[in-house]
Parts: C-alpha cells; structure tokens; sequence
C-alpha cells in the first residue's frame, strides 16, 4: 500500500534507473535530508552534536568506506582504524603545514593520502584472500599505529605525542577547534557525508560497482568475462581508503580536536567498524547508516537510560551495557544474518502489499 | 527501524538532562570498568566520600550542598568528551577526568567554556604555566616534578653522581607516558647517565619483551610511568627476572597497594614515588567512619578506605572544596559560579596549619597559586612497598624538584602552546 508501483510510470531511462524508483522512498528521502539540512542544525546543542550526531555521521562515512572495500568487492580488512589514523595525521601534518589552505581541501586530500596507502596495502589482496588478506590487513592496523607512535615528525615533535587540531574556519566560521560551533561542526560533517554517501550509491551502481561485485562473487570467473583484478581489486581499495581517511580526518580534526594514535585507531576501532557493517549489511549503503547509527546511539541511549532515568551505580550500568550491546549483536545475527538492511528490505516489502497480503 | 530507535533515544537523553539547581555541581569523571579500573576505583570512592562528609558534617561547604554527577569513562577519550558535554551544562564547577588523555582533549574545551580543570598530578605538565593556561591547575605537583625528583632521589643514593649510570625509563605508550622523556632526557645530559626508552602498549598485559629488554640491558635503575592493569604486571614480571626491587622505583600513579599486590612477596621493596601520606592514621578518618562509612554512605563498596589512591582521591576533593571557600570568600556568595571558582583557585593557599585544621597533619606539601604559578612546588617523597606487613613506609621527606631544569622546559613547552593557539599572555 505504502510502498506501492502502481501508478508510478516512468517515462526515460533515466528516471527508470533512479537511485529510489518508488515515489514514496524517494519522498521519504527528500524529507530525511530536508530534516537532516533544514531542522536539525537549527535545534543543536553541544551535547547532541558532540555525543550523537557528529560520531555518527563520522562513523557513517568509515563505515561506507568499509562496505565498499569488504560488502560490494569482498575483501575483509581489518585495517580501519590504521587507515582512520593515516587520515588523521595527514590532516594534521596539512593543518600545519599550511594553515592558509581552507580545511575542506585539507580534509579530502588526507582522503587522498589514505587512498595511496590503502592501495599500497592492497596490494597483497592480489594473491592472498579471506582470512589471510585480514592477517594481511591486521599487520597495516598495528604497524601504522606503531609508525605514528614511533616518528616524532608526525605528531611535530609535541612532548606527549598528541595531535591537537589548531582552530580552522570556513566563510569565516570555525569548524574545528574548541570554539567551534555545534551546527558548524555537524554540518561540516553532514555535507562531507551527504556528498561522500551519493558518490558511493553511485559508484555502485555503475560499471566499477559491478566490476567489484563480480571480484566478491567469484572472481576467476570475472576474471574470465573480462574483469580485470588489478585495478578492481585496487579500485575498490583506493576508493575504501578514502572513505575511511575522510572520516579519520574528521574524526580527529572536527569531532575529538586531539588524539592520541594508541587510545583512537587502536584495534578496537577496526573491529566496531567491522561490526557496523555486519550488523547494518554488507554491500548496502542504507546498511552503513543502520550499523553507525545501532552502534553510535545504543551505547548512549543505554547509559541515559540505566544512570540518567533508573540511577544505576556508573560501573554496574557500564558493565550492563556491554551486555545487552553484546547480546542485542548475537540476537540480531541470528534472527537476521544479512543485517539491518535486509530487515528494511523485508518492511519494505511487506509493505508493498500491505494491507492485502495475497 | 532507525526511526523509531532515533525518537527513543531522543527521549531518553531529553529526559535525563537535570535542570540546574543552586547546589554546588561537581562531575566525577571516573572509571570503574576497565583496564585502568584498578586505579580509577579508589580514587572516585576517595573523591566522592570526602564530598559526602563536608555534606553530612559541615552540611556542605558555605552553606550549599556539594551534588556530585559520576559519569563513567572507561579512561577513553570519547566516552570522556560524552560525559564533559553530557554534564557541563547543568553547571559544572570544575572537572577532574584522572585521565592525562582526556585532559588534553578538554584543556581548549574548558577555556572555551569557562571551567577550571583541577589535575593534581597528572594531564599536561606545561600548564602549570598560568600566563597561558588561564583554567588549568595542576598543583601541588606534575609530572616532569616526578621525574626531576626521582632522579634527585637516585642521586642522593649514588654519592651526588650518576655519571656512567643506565636508567630504563618502562612507560605506557601513550600521552601520559611519554611526558617525563623531555625531562628525564634533559637530566641525562646535566647528569651524565644514559636512558634507555621502554614502551609498553595499552593496555599493558603483556610486557614479555620488554623485561626480557632489561634483563639484557641490565640498567641500574628502572623507572617505570604506568597505570592500570600495566603496573601490576610489571611488578609481577620484574619479581620473575629477579630484578633488584629497590631499584624499581614507580611514579606516584606507579604506586598504589592494588600494583604490588598480585606480585605478593616477589614485590617486597619496590618503591615509588608519594605526592601525598597514606594510610588511616589521620584525625580526618574518625569523621568519615562517623559520618559516611559508618552511616553506610561510602562509595562504591567501600573497601578502599586509606588506601593510596583513596587517599589522593580525597586529596583532590579536599584542594577543590577549598578552592571552593576561597571563591565563596572572594566573591562574598555561596552559590559560586564556575568562573568565580577558578578566581578561588588561583587566589588559593593551603598552609600545613590548615591541612592540620582540617584533619591531615603532614599529609601535603603546603602550597600558594598565583596568576602565574598554577603547578605548586611540586615535591614529592619516596615511599617503599612492605610485603610482608602490606603497608607502604615513607623513605624521605618531600624532596623538591630541579626547577633549574624544569622551568625552561614548562616555558618553551607552554610557548609552542600560546602560539599554536594565538594566546596572549596574561598576568602582566
């Protein structure tokens, strides 16, 4: 009923290939952005940005960056959080190196440095697969960590080894640094990701999408019909870093204004990356936002809950958390292996027939 | 789905923000979950249950009750940002996070909005300079103080010389254990010895390699910066190459009975460094048995009353409920203001007569802020780990620090900082 096709004729190609050919998804989209662009920085406050939608949308665009590289290609990395950090460092070598530059052009060419990494560390994934490309992988994670731990020239020789993002602005508005504004921050975050997410749906839907699902489905035989791996498999590699640098960038530079490579990109920042796109879907843009979103908001809405509203001593409702989150992860894998998305997708069929089942 | 769960949680973290009340509002930015919790727990309880007895005794400080807010962090630095913005809004006095890593990220945040930050003994040396950091107080001591006094410590032991010497500095890998290497590398070279860098990762569980380092070095001396489930370890693995305890000497956050435990008799003899006594034999411990643990309102379980970190938890809300009385005095109110607290800071002085006023005779070193001088004398003693009566005994008295060295060092450090971020500065 909701979901319905009857009635809605299309009339070109084009409009028959849109990113949303039901009338009422794409309206649904149109309003979310509407709210997203036009309500929400206008009722921001410090909170809400700095501990709900900033880190989401943060999350949002590494986890789209994963999902391309491990959901449309098919090559498991657990190299995120050394990626994030190759992301956050360039932009902090930018940032200091050349103040004058405005730090949107900062943010994307750290984008960029992660993409030569990333393809540099890709190259392995030429001969090896699965579980020996993520042993792979793990070895970029820790030695990338160990790299800007080790090199004093990355962190410009500051006694505690921390990076502090310096104040940067844009038309005049400070987006990073500690007098940021809290609609400033999350809009910055929100256009990177607005852009980021379309050039992604994008991506995926035209030749090299293709050419990468073909690798993740078998790749001899797409290598037969004529799929070249190299460039493919790097392709998608490239495109990943990128992704995953932005947000390490942004993570650094807009959301926490100082790091330490250690405590922020450790392993642990890979494998929750990891697990948004597993919970939220492989290969699925939506399914990048639901994991962010399941993994970003449920440990804040769980603490408000137990402390805020029950009043629960901090370390029982801390270790509580862990739990539910934990058995919330295992539940949702059961009842749903293919994730959040594939939970969407079965509403939205529901829907199309509701409320006539036959 | 998303929807639906957005709007939830809307609710949820709508609700639970307090309207601010004229009560006195300190956070409690603590960890009880963890790797660090073995450190983070003694400290919230002492912090909190010394706030308690000024309530239940005094009836506050000036009249007006001390609410605390815990929050918990884990010792990591988003969670750490969630509870500064979660409770920086229902008027908060000052924060005190225990985290150097978080320190960091609040040093710009607190300027911006206006709120002290009280890190007795840890966070950013340099910001003991108050010409730059107007909001940061780090008195009555801070790290690069601690590894000036150690060394002072070792010379004292060597004659006056510790040419030829090889100290193995084991630090955690992180912002807090790299802060003594520009202090401890620049006493290498007015002091003749050699240091030898050991980096233990977070969390610090396995050190395997890194004592098999120091047993092929063989240094003279270890000197260890860590924190955690990291010091336990450490100890455990110093007892197992039989390295000579009384040449392990541990930073004061190196130093708590929860560190030497586990490695039972093995850990007999190690020392660390105190900014502060221990122990219950204080007069402040028969009100708080009176007033709060009696009473059945201790925090958390209870079971770390007089220990270390205890102690220096108590210490910490006693420097700030004094910072406190002074603003109140200052500004002729009650109810203060975060920005008239940081006035009671900066005008604050503890003398040893008042510490015995308030039932800690010989437990701190006296001390007076000013504009410019937010970090105190910064002396500490060396106190020695007893396994067989499990108690910790002090081997000196306070021992001050090298200011010779020390103070170039906070003025280039905190320089970079100024011009990094384009502070004028102050007190001129």
């Amino acid at each position: 009923m909701l979901y319905r096709e009857a009635g809605d004729f299309k009339t070109s190609y084009g409009a028959d290939s849109q990113t949303f050919p039901i009338r009422f998804d794409r309206m649904r989209y149109y309003a979310v952005l509407a709210l997203a662009f036009g309500v929400v920085p206008f009722l921001i406050n410090d909170y809400w940005a700095n501990a709900v939608f900033v880190p989401f949308l943060i999350y949002a665009i590494a986890a789209i960056g994963l999902n391309i590289l491990t959901g449309y290609c098919g090559q498991v990395s657990l190299g995120t959080g050394g990626f994030m950090a190759v992301g956050a460092y360039a932009c902090y070598k930018l940032m200091t190196a050349f103040p004058e530059v405005s730090i949107l052009i900062h943010v994307l060419l750290a984008g960029g440095v992660t993409a030569v990494v990333g393809v540099l560390f890709g190259l392995p994934s030429l001969r090896i697969k699965g579980f020996y490309l993520a042993v792979a992988t793990l070895a970029a994670q820790f030695f990338l960590v160990w790299l800007f731990n080790k090199v004093p020239w990355f962190y410009n020789y500051s006694a505690s080894g921390q990076i502090t993002a310096p104040e940067r602005t844009i038309f005049g508005i400070a987006v990073t640094g500690a007098t940021t504004p809290a609609w400033a921050k999350y809009l910055f975050c929100l256009v990177l990701l607005f852009v980021l997410a379309w050039v992604a749906r994008n991506l995926t839907r035209g030749a090299i999408g293709r050419k990468w699902m073909a690798i993740r489905d078998m790749d001899i035989a797409a290598e037969i019909i004529g799929v070249n791996p190299l460039t493919t498999k790097l392709s998608a590699f490239a495109v990943s870093s990128f992704f995953i640098g932005v947000a390490g960038a942004l993570f650094f530079s807009v959301y926490l204004g100082a790091v330490e490579v250690g405590e922020a990109f450790g392993i642990q920042k890979s494998f929750l990356v990891l697990f948004m796109i597993i919970i939220g879907g492989l290969g699925s843009i939506f399914g990048s936002f639901a994991g962010a979103a399941f993994l970003v908001l449920l440990p804040v809405f769980l603490k408000n809950v137990l402390v805020g509203q029950l009043g629960w001593p901090t370390d029982l409702a801390a270790h509580i958390e862990l739990m539910i989150v934990g058995g919330l992860i295992i539940l949702f894998l059961i009842a749903e292996p293919h994730g959040l998305n594939q939970l969407w997708r079965v509403a939205k069929e529901k829907l199309r027939l509701w409320p006539f089942p036959h | 789905m998303k929807k639906t769960f957005a709007a939830l949680a809307a609710l949820a973290i709508a609700a639970s923000t307090v309207p601010a009340s004229a009560d006195l509002m300190i956070p409690n930015l603590s960890y009880r979950t963890g790797p660090y919790a073995a450190g983070g727990i003694p400290y919230a309880d002492g912090f909190n249950d010394y706030f308690t007895l000024l309530n239940e005794r005094d009836g506050g400080i000036g009249g007006e009750k001390v609410v605390i807010t815990e929050c918990e962090t884990a010792y990591n630095t988003e969670k750490g940002v969630e509870c500064y913005e979660a409770t920086k809004g229902n008027g908060a006095l000052v924060y005190n996070p225990l985290s150097t890593g978080i320190t960091y990220q609040l040093i710009p945040k607190v300027a911006a909005d206006g709120i002290p930050l009280y890190t007795p003994g840890y966070g950013r040396t340099s910001a003991a300079n108050g010409k730059v950091f107007e909001w940061v107080f780090n008195y009555p001591a801070n790290y690069w103080d601690a590894a000036s006094v150690a060394v002072k410590y070792l010379l004292e032991q060597n004659g006056g010389s510790l040419d030829g010497k090889k100290i193995a500095l084991v630090y955690h890998n992180s912002a807090y254990g790299k802060e003594p290497i520009r202090t401890l590398t620049e006493l290498s070279k007015k002091h003749g010895f050699t240091l030898v860098e050991v980096p233990v990762d977070h969390p610090g569980q396995e050190q395997k390699s890194q004592w098999l380092q120091i047993r092929r070095d063989k240094p003279d001396y270890v000197v260890m910066w860590g924190w955690g489930v990291m010091n336990a370890v450490a100890i455990q693995e110093a007892a197992n190459i039989n390295y000579p305890m009384e040449n392990f000497i541990g930073v004061w956050w190196s130093g708590s009975e929860n560190d030497v435990m586990p490695a039972g008799e093995g850990a007999n003899g190690y020392k660390s460094l105190a900014m502060h006594g221990t122990g219950m034999a204080y007069p402040v411990y028969d009100d708080l048995r009176k007033f709060v643990i009696d009473a059945g309102k201790a925090s958390g379980a209870g079971d770390q009353v007089g220990s270390v970190l205890y102690s220096r938890g108590m210490y910490a809300a006693l420097v700030i409920s004094e910072a406190i009385r002074k603003a109140q005095e200052i500004h002729g109110t009650a109810a203060i203001t975060a920005a008239q607290l940081r006035d009671g800071f900066e005008a604050l002085e503890i003398t040893e007569a008042r510490m015995a006023e308030l039932g800690l005779p010989n437990f701190g070193q006296p001390f007076a802020a000013s504009c410019e001088d937010h970090g105190g004398p910064g002396a500490a003693m060396i106190q020695q780990w007893d396994a067989a009566s499990k108690t910790w005994s002090l081997k000196t008295g306070f021992i001050a620090p090298d200011d010779e060295v020390l103070v170039p060092l906070v003025m280039e450090d905190s320089g970079a900082f100024a011009a990094e971020n384009n502070i004028a500065e102050r007190c001129n």
